[in-house]
């Protein structure tokens, strides 16, 4: 056991994998002896040489779409995209291709494939270095999706998502790449995709969230315990498939729901929980269901102001909190 | 006759024996008969949707000569029905395809037809999308030699070369460019057919590219581009043959570029009036591969009229068993449109 | 054994088509899948293919002459096989006996008069000159099957058609439409109707006044018209009305209505008139049945439709499958299913084949009794009007009940007045004795 901070999860994960099975390789721009943008891969080139750390060519179409054909051929590729915003060039083969092999082919072919992309704001990259794209990606089945919010959780479910035999989108909150401490256990352990997690308890109001914004919520929390509000927080884990369970389970114990990221809000991913709250939940609430989302604007801006206008924080969460709770 | 024979320099005893010229003829007439049977049936309202190979067998078969069924990897593209026959393909799986049939073995008739796909035949399931299939190909090539390199497999153990085809339309999209890139950095086992036929549904080469010979764009990712007379299957089969031993050896990848024509509309119900004229659809067909694979056998004494005559009764008879077979079959249930959604 | 080519029906509004061109001449042989005719109409032309291989026996519509889809055209057989004229004739594909109309006839004449030189009168013989024409080619409709002034001048009016038309073009060699994918509906081809009907649709002269506007018919609107065409000719309707007491079922429903709610069912009236169908089914099989040819056709499965209205779209039918293993509960969530999803379009193709009786709530838009048309191939349908509360007589007295006329629309073929009267006096006993 030793106290790390999420990048050192996620590259502590990425170690084991690859010595335990040699069909998992890294593949991205600057992974190999650069150790990647954010040192998320430092080390392992010179660990386990150039052909298992795989430096690809400014193309992040081909990053994903080599990385489908090496899963067809049998392998567990890890692609890692720079920054989530420069995704959508391979958009087209993760959704049209990846995701709906399974399906398209009846079962015979399938995707064992991982992709790992920094996602999230705060970091003051401005409009291309902050998007949060899991609202995108969670409409479309055949994918698998995964934020983790703690070292813990990021190294068990980086591992499970690299033995998954679907696409897998495993997006890293990155401000919280060194912000975020805690234990993880050394060797192998796995933290199954699927099944959220109540990391708060509490009586009076659920607040679901993920990511940063956990972190976050954990704080504010803290914070409105001292005004006699007792909160539950449910760290969501998995995007794609949804816990419901979980979800209505908390709901129906604290009868207020509050879901919280940092994605814009219209059609983030807090429309879809709030939609299942609603359509299944409905005798056990005690009030509206809440969303807190980042303003229906393009993107993050850059200026440290207008960034700090966008990110929600723990302040506004608590006012978010406060006003549920009076209701 | 006016047509065309195949290649004068063609050596027949460089490794085709009159029996595998005799069974690529076979092939590509019988994909041709099952392509007409499928327009046919689309004019009758039987068949939603076809898109036809018609024009492009010569390239197609041999191509697929030239490779391993069920070693090699084939990543082809909607045209491609006289190569996945000549891969092992059967007239009955084509034909569920067309009636969306339960039992079709390629997606459960979840996808529409043309879209080939067999694990046992390593033919990768392939999508609509255009050139999407180029660097999902370039990927398995570049699985194949990472199993040598890391030890997943024996280093000196024969590699697999992966043929993925395409249309001269789709060189266009950035996946063929991005695929290539690597092709050329690793030096990948891959051989990239764009099967040139002029036109991309209504849109000739000339808007398509300013390079008239695909081929010539190989030398911008440094691997070998190579153009042939795609109506000639004979041709097409030496020049597959050297693309497959350049990428076994590791001498990595060949753009191969089979020049062809589509005599017919893009699609079963394409108007292709529009866009170009009688005269030139006329003149190609005096090109057919097919027609010229005729006259050359015979002129070489291999295929005489009585032979040909047989296949022409069996060809017949296989198209209409399949026919009745696929008309004869269930659709599949409704439940086969829930998944399997994750593997 | 001898089978006949007919004419298919070219289209979903066309119901005839013009035999443009025969390819192939009586006494040649033909294969299966091989076109023998052309046949036209003002939108497509297509090739009839043999759907057997064969002889060409006869040719019974001459080139030239428009026909009724379902008409039959030739007939094709084993050489030297006797073909029947007349009620004896096997129709292809369909099942059902078709008496040859007086095209047979026509036929006949037609193969006399390619046997013997026919008498050319000299306007005749001058066009047939003019046009380069083979008059032993051309149908004659004159006694004796002598080809007229008038017979020559269509035939050659026909010519220039099919001449200016490209000659024998295989399909891959005629353009498409030119849209790459249509409605799902308009790619497959309508399956000829199963007895050849006279026109359906078909518009008598224009009834047009100044001032009019043409409203184009919905292809549902269009089918459910051509299915009740079809019905009407084909089954002889009669109705008997009956009066029913809904006391019980009110007061069932009362009691039960927010119970079934919480189980996720609305408890309209609906669930009660088809669990009361089921138990007169049961006891009276016949009416769950369908009429064939070779006899009556008892249906094991009940499986009962529901009439849905979508308003002034039109109606459309979903079945309730095996309504007889379903309990009260059962039949209110399904019939509020199938509803919801009717007026949602999400009826699948399944939800609205298969029912062996059917039920119409005409009651619903406020109409006492109705005479509903059977819906096909059903031998009755069950019309539930409005439930009203009515002033009736009980015993000496005069009592509010709440009241509802049903009807049962039944096929005279199957069902006489009496057995029709049974069935329906056992759904009123099933809905007044409901506990």
């Amino acid at each position: 056991m030793a106290e790390m901070t999420l990048i050192d999860a996620i590259r502590q994960a990425m170690d084991e994998e690859l010595a335990r099975d040699k069909r998992v390789f890294i593949v991205g721009e600057d992974v190999g002896p650069r150790g990647g943008v954010f040192r998320a891969t430092m080390g392992l080139h010179a660990k386990y040489g150039g052909d298992r750390v795989v430096d690809s060519p400014l193309a992040e179409l081909s990053i994903i779409a080599i990385g489908i054909g090496a899963a067809l051929d049998g392998l567990h590729p890890i692609c890692e995209i720079q920054f989530a915003d420069f995704i959508h060039p391979a958009f087209n083969q993760i959704v049209n291709e990846a995701a709906k092999l399974t399906y398209r082919s009846g079962g015979t072919w399938n995707v064992p494939m991982t992709i790992r992309a920094p996602y999230g704001g705060g970091i003051s990259g401005g409009l291309y270095h902050s998007q949060s794209l899991e609202a995108l990606f969670a409409h479309v089945p055949g994918l698998k999706i995964v934020i983790p919010s703690n070292p813990y959780d990021a190294k068990g479910l980086l591992k499970s998502a690299v033995r998954e035999p679907n696409p897998v989108l495993f997006f890293e909150p990155k401000k919280g790449y060194r912000l975020i401490k805690g234990d993880v256990p050394d060797g192998d352990y796995t933290v199954p995709i699927g099944p959220a997690k109540v990391t708060r308890e509490g009586a009076d109001l659920s607040v679901f969230t993920y990511g940063m914004m956990h972190f976050y919520c954990l704080q504010a929390a803290e914070e409105v315990a001292k005004e006699d509000v007792s909160v539950e927080v449910v760290d969501l884990r998995t995007i794609l498939p949804v816990d419901k369970q979980t979800i209505l389970e908390s709901v129906k114990k604290t009868s207020k729901a509050l879901i919280v990221h940092e994605d814009t809000l219209t059609m983030g991913y807090g429309a879809e929980v709030a939609a299942i709250i609603a359509g299944e939940a409905l005798e056990y609430l005690d009030g509206p269901v809440m969303r807190l989302g980042g303003p229906d604007v393009p993107a993050v801006p850059f200026s440290h102001p207008l960034q700090d206008w966008f990110m929600p924080n723990p302040k506004k969460i608590a006012e978010a909190i406060r006003k549920l709770a009076r209701y | 006759m006016t047509t065309t024979s195949l290649a004068a320099e063609t050596d027949i005893s460089a490794g085709i024996t009159p029996d595998r010229l005799l069974d690529m003829y076979y092939k590509m007439l019988l994909s041709r008969r099952l392509d007409e049977r499928m327009w046919v049936l689309h004019r009758q309202g039987k068949i939603a949707f076809h898109i036809s190979g018609l024009g492009q067998e010569g390239a197609q078969v041999g191509a697929a000569f030239a490779l391993k069924p069920g070693f090699d990897f084939v990543h082809p593209y909607y045209r491609d029905m006289a190569l996945v026959i000549s891969l092992g393909v059967t007239p009955r799986e084509l034909m569920l395809a067309v009636y969306g049939k339960q039992g079709e073995p390629s997606s459960g008739a979840r996808q529409m037809p043309a879209h080939y796909g067999s694990r046992k035949l390593n033919i990768v399931s392939g999508s609509s999308p255009v050139a999407t299939q180029v660097p999902q190909a370039a990927g398995i090539a570049f699985g194949e030699l990472y199993k040598r390199k890391v030890g997943l497999a024996a280093p000196d153990a024969e590699l697999p070369v992966v043929l993925t085809c395409l249309g001269e339309g789709s060189t266009s999209q950035g996946d063929f460019h991005e695929a290539l890139t690597w092709a050329g950095v690793y030096k990948l086992p891959l051989v990239v057919m764009v099967e040139n036929n002029l036109y991309a549904i209504s849109v000739p080469i000339n808007k398509q590219s300013a390079v008239t010979d695909v081929a010539d764009r190989a030398c911008a990712y440094g691997v070998v581009g190579v153009s042939v007379d795609g109506n000639d299957c004979v041709a097409t089969y030496t020049v597959m043959k050297e693309a497959v031993e350049r990428a076994r050896s590791g001498g990595g990848t060949t753009l191969l570029e089979a020049k062809t024509y589509r005599p017919v509309p893009h699609s079963s119900d394409d108007d292709d009036r529009s866009y170009r004229t009688r005269e030139e659809v006329e003149g190609w067909k005096k090109k057919d591969p097919i027609l010229r694979a005729q006259v050359f056998l015979m002129e070489q004494g291999i295929l005489n009229e009585r032979l040909s005559q047989e296949y022409d009764e069996r060809i017949a008879a296989e198209v209409d068993d399949a026919n009745k077979f696929a008309e004869e079959q269930p659709s599949p249930e409704v439940e086969w449109g829930m998944g399997p959604v994750y593997a | 054994m001898a089978t006949q080519i007919v004419m298919p029906q070219l289209g979903e509004s066309v119901i005839e088509g013009k035999v443009s061109r025969w390819l192939k001449q009586e006494g040649d042989a033909v294969k299966q899948y091989e076109p023998i005719l052309e046949v036209e109409t003002d939108k497509v032309t297509t090739e009839v293919t043999a759907a057997d291989s064969g002889t060409l026996l006869q040719i019974l519509v001459a080139e030239g002459l428009v026909v009724k889809a379902g008409t039959p055209l030739a007939v094709i057989g084993q050489p030297g096989e006797a073909v029947p004229v007349g009620a004896g004739l096997v129709p292809t594909q369909t099942g059902h006996a078709v008496a040859a109309p007086q095209m047979a006839t026509v036929g006949a004449g037609l193969v006399s008069a390619q046997a013997a030189a026919p008498r050319v009168s000299p306007v005749v013989a001058k066009i047939a000159a003019e046009y380069n024409v083979d008059v032993s080619q051309v149908h004659g409709t004159s006694e004796g099957g002598r080809v007229t002034k008038k017979d020559i001048l269509a035939f050659v009016e026909n010519q220039s058609q099919v001449a200016g038309r490209k000659e024998e073009l295989p399909p891959w060699e005629q353009p498409g439409t030119g849209d790459l994918f249509k409605p799902t509906e308009e790619v497959y081809a309508p399956t000829p109707a199963a007895v050849p009907q006279p026109s359906t649709l078909h518009a008598p002269p224009s009834t047009a006044l100044p001032g009019d506007e043409l409203m184009p018919l919905s292809s549902m609107r269009r089918s459910i018209g051509e299915h009740m065409v079809r019905s009407k000719t084909v089954s002889p309707h009669v109705t008997t009305v009956f009066e029913v007491d809904m006391s019980r079922v009110v007061a069932h429903r009362e009691a039960n209505k927010a119970a079934f709610e919480r189980d996720g069912a609305r408890l309209t009236f609906t669930p009660y008139f088809v669990a009361a169908s089921v138990v007169a089914l049961k006891a009276y099989p016949q009416v769950n049945s369908s009429f064939t040819d070779e006899g009556l056709l008892l249906h094991k499965q009940i499986n009962i439709g529901v009439a849905v209205s979508l308003g002034e779209e039109g109606l459309i039918v979903p079945v309730i499958k095996g309504a007889d293993g379903m309990s009260l509960l059962g039949l209110a969530r399904e019939v509020s299913d199938l509803a919801e999803r009717a007026r949602n379009k999400q009826l699948k193709p399944d939800d609205v084949v298969g029912s062996t009786f059917t039920i119409t709530n005409h009651g619903i838009s406020g109409s006492l009794f109705a005479t509903p048309i059977i819906n096909q191939p059903n031998v009755g349908i069950l019309g539930v009007g409005a439930i009203q509360k009515r002033v009736v007589v009980l015993g000496d007295a005069i009592a509010i009940r709440p009241m509802v006329y049903i009807g049962l629309t039944f096929d005279h073929r199957v069902l006489d007045g009496a057995s029709a009267d049974w069935f329906v006096a056992k759904i009123k006993e099933a809905l007044e004795k409901w506990a």
